[in-house]
């Protein structure tokens, strides 16, 4: 499978605080990685770095094959992320936000990709609506159509459906799906739902103090380790990550 | 470069502006009061000082192009600190957008605000108080380029001071201009100074402008050079700007600052 995303021997402190320390992973073409851990495990500070919004102290990040450093846009131009801290605007309308991100993003043909994702994320009749006055599910809905404007090759996800209900984070589930199976990128995903990450991910990477501390099939690694579900064992990761090292 | 992302940044400012009453009313509300303000005490100067000397050209017009130079350098912020308000920076930077781009749109946004303070201004000094800026003949042109470059000088450093300060440094960045204007003799011949604020003002673009502005009244002339010179100031306070701007965008970068924005400063 060709590698959308290569991260290796990544490292990033703040002060004498390790929060991402030598770690290395890939994302494969039509894989959906997620990326799982307790809060301050280092998730989000990973995600920045592959943004190109937070620079790594140490080691480096290809994108397909550009290398983040020396060909930032290029390479930023062919991912897309949404996070549910980093709502659109307030004070544009749904069509005005996603029109700027599509120049931004340097999609062609704008006015029909917008057309395509405001009836494939049922944003039809908030078209003209501020993104300020949406709920928070609604707002999330524009993210992730802002994530899908420019088609990534590289989607960075970092807990997409923390304020959706269950019917419609299920719908989006499936988008996602259907994106990373039948699209041309790969998909690093985060969640504290291990409900979601077991039907969603390919693959998962259990982050614990920084370090990438177990990785595999979300369906089969519970049993490896001898717990009954992922919730469980992203318990143990949570509270005596020792006791797996040693494992 | 590309012309697109830079576009999304004017566009962005558009329907913000065009959406909202608040931010088009200080397009020219402000420098509508300075016209009016300033127009009457021109006229009544003219009326209690010495016959020959006209304060209209001399004061209004000074004031006139006080004011567009402060348009512009708030043009560049305002675009800038729109970014601030909605908590934009992670959702912006992590875009293919370059530095250069992001600079280049807040400029452009800039331009075309100011025109909209300029144009206000100068229907009210025509059509009010008779002054018209072909008064200072071609001359007029080379002034507004040096104070248009100064006020971009002046945006792009005080957009790199928040971004670097914080949100709540916006306050800083308002009176930058009202610091400046004492130096820059806006209503007054820099000789009227201390020996001390001639060697900062010396240092200024606008200064030159306003001495020059004086002694086409006077019947005088400006010397080319000064204008160059003037021009060369302001050419360079850009460039120093934007290698600001480039050093606290880095360290942002490195810091962590560009993802945190709202928490201001990272200890």
């Amino acid at each position: 499978m060709a590698k959308i995303l290569s991260v290796t021997a990544l490292r990033r402190a703040y002060g004498d605080l390790v929060a991402v320390n030598n770690i290395s992973f890939d994302v494969d073409r039509n894989e959906i990685v997620g990326l799982l851990g307790p809060n301050g495990a280092g998730k989000t500070t990973t995600i920045n770095m592959i943004l190109g919004v937070l620079e790594p102290d140490a080691g480096s990040i290809h994108i397909e094959d550009l290398d983040l450093v020396s060909s930032r846009s290029q390479a930023i131009a062919r991912t897309n992320f949404a996070a549910v801290y980093t709502p659109m605007p307030g004070n544009l309308t749904v069509a005005q936000n996603l029109r700027i991100f599509g120049l931004l993003y340097g999609v062609k043909d704008i006015a029909n990709r917008i057309g395509e994702l405001l009836k494939q994320f049922d944003l039809e009749a908030f078209r003209d609506k501020k993104c300020g006055v949406l709920s928070s599910g609604e707002q999330t809905r524009v993210s992730l159509a802002k994530a899908m404007l420019n088609s990534p090759h590289l989607l960075l996800l970092d807990e997409p459906t923390a304020s959706l209900d269950p019917a419609t984070a299920r719908e989006i589930r499936t988008k996602i799906r259907e994106f990373a199976v039948g699209g041309p990128g790969g998909v690093l995903w985060t969640s504290h739902n291990m409900y979601e990450v077991e039907e969603v991910c390919d693959r998962v990477l259990f982050l614990s103090h920084g370090r990438i501390l177990l990785e595999g099939n979300p369906k089969t690694l519970p049993a490896a380790y001898g717990k009954k579900t992922l919730e469980e064992l992203f318990i143990t990761v949570a509270r005596e990550p020792l006791t797996l090292e040693v494992a | 470069m590309s012309f697109n992302r830079t576009f999304a940044i004017v566009l962005r400012n558009f329907y913000l502006i065009r959406g909202s009453f608040s931010r088009i009313f200080p397009l020219f509300a402000w420098v509508a009061v300075d016209m009016v303000l300033w127009g009457f005490l021109t006229r009544y100067l003219n009326t209690v000082a010495s016959p020959g000397f006209n304060f209209v050209p001399a004061l209004l017009g000074a004031v006139l192009l006080w004011d567009f130079f402060i348009r512009i350098m708030q043009g560049v912020t305002m675009a800038f600190f729109e970014d601030v308000w909605s908590r934009n920076f992670l959702n912006i930077f992590a875009t293919p957008l370059l530095i250069s781009e992001y600079v280049g749109g807040l400029i452009l946004s800039s331009i075309a605000t100011s025109v909209v303070g300029l144009a206000v201004m100068l229907l009210i000094a025509a059509v009010f108080f008779k002054l018209s800026l072909f008064v200072y003949g071609l001359t007029v042109m080379p002034f507004l380029l040096v104070l248009f470059l100064f006020g971009i000088a002046l945006g792009v450093f005080g957009s790199a001071l928040v971004l670097h300060l914080g949100p709540a440094s916006e306050w800083f960045i308002w009176p930058i201009p009202a610091l400046i204007s004492p130096f820059a003799g806006v209503l007054y011949p820099i000789s009227t100074l201390p020996q001390w604020m001639q060697y900062v003002s010396y240092l200024l673009p606008p200064s030159y402008v306003f001495e020059g502005l004086r002694k086409i009244i006077s019947g005088g002339t400006v010397s080319g050079t000064t204008l160059v010179w003037g021009a060369l100031l302001a050419a360079g306070y850009i460039l120093l700007a934007y290698w600001f701007f480039i050093r606290i965008y880095r360290h942002a970068l490195r810091t962590g600052l560009i993802a945190r924005y709202s928490a201001e400063t990272l200890s």
